[in-house]
């Protein structure tokens, strides 16, 4: 049965002739990832949207654990799926009156973003298979490629956020920290994104503050007023 | 070069991204409720990370290095943090603006037109 999956898409096959799970998965997840991300767009009901978009971004971090990105794609699992898209279904809990739940648009605008949705996507896709530097691909040695030779990346990942580079073969390659190129870290970013998110948190909380009572206290200001007139 | 026929590289990883940036574009511009304008947004940014993660990824250049090496993953996880409080803000904004019109159609929100 593998045999004749692998002959179907020659992207499963692995070199030993069973079925590469590397590439399953990265179809499975990539199809899913795809096909919630247009079903976002294509449904009409915002609650709906919030779901598909749940199942969207929790495709992406399979994607990621796919390439090697362990980490990230347990932050994206935690932040994006966990915290963000809580924040956006509170968001839509509190506001979704009757007439908003759908807000309909016009079938004309639809198919005027739809073009130019599909030129843009015509293009992106026509760069993305161009580029020789990123045409060379994974694994002759089929399936278990991405976990054999992936190390753990989050020892790295925290030693560059309090400012030491341990990777020694990034990027360019032969630079090593030997020959007197010093790769600097990533403590200043940290600290200015840290310092960011915090001011931003409260700027929110001061935005979405309640501020009913001073307004309806004005409004009936005003109705004693005219009632008094 | 055959998509269908090489195994996984980075080739794929970008088609994905493109997709979900292109329906993250799609989405913003079609939606007229704020909070799916924001979900837009948050596709596009995805699509970014995507691409990020891809060319990052120590495993799917075969035996080359990567190109960004560990800069993609860290410039994915800054990306996450910052759609993370960019999500927060606008969120603030979108239920300022409902408690303020009583509607979130972003239609509605042209006070300030000349």
């Amino acid at each position: 049965m593998s045999s004749s999956v692998a002959q179907l898409l020659p992207v499963l096959a692995a070199a030993e002739g069973g079925l590469n799970w590397h590439g399953f998965f990265f179809l499975l997840f990539a199809l899913l990832a795809c096909c919630l991300a247009v079903a976002v767009v294509l449904a009409d009901n915002v609650v709906r949207m919030a779901f598909y978009l749940v199942l969207s971004l929790g495709a992406t971090a399979g994607l990621f654990f796919l390439a090697g990105a362990e980490f990230v794609g347990a932050m994206q699992l935690m932040i994006y799926v966990g915290g963000t898209l809580v924040l956006l279904i509170f968001g839509v809990m509190l506001t979704a009156q009757e007439p908003f739940v759908s807000i309909k648009t016009p079938v004309r605008d639809k198919v005027l973003a739809g073009l130019v949705g599909g030129a843009l996507l015509a293009v992106l896709i026509q760069a993305a298979l161009s580029g020789p530097a990123w045409s060379g691909s994974a694994a002759e040695g089929g399936g278990g490629v991405a976990l054999a030779a992936g190390q753990p990346s989050a020892t790295p990942l925290g030693m560059a956020l309090v400012g030491i580079r341990v990777d020694g073969d990034v990027a360019s390659g032969e630079k090593s920290p030997e020959d007197g190129q010093v790769r600097s870290g990533y403590l200043l970013p940290f600290e200015i994104v840290s310092v960011h998110l915090l001011v931003v948190l409260v700027g929110a909380a001061y935005l979405a503050r309640s501020k009913r009572r001073k307004s309806s206290g004005g409004q009936g200001a005003d109705l004693s007023t005219g009632g008094m007139r | 070069m055959n998509l269908l026929s090489d195994p996984v590289g980075v080739s794929h990883y970008l088609i994905v991204g493109a997709i979900l940036f292109t329906t993250g574009i799609v989405c913003m511009v079609v939606k007229r409720n704020a909070l799916g304008v924001l979900m837009g947004i948050e596709l596009v940014l995805n699509g970014a990370n995507v691409n990020f993660v891809a060319f990052g990824s120590p495993v799917l250049r075969g035996e080359q290095a990567s190109i960004l090496g560990l800069d993609g993953q860290l410039m994915a996880l800054f990306v996450i943090l910052l759609a993370a409080a960019e999500a927060a803000v606008a969120l603030a904004i979108t239920l300022n603006f409902y408690n303020n019109h009583a509607t979130v159609d972003v239609d509605r929100a042209d006070d300030l037109k000349g």
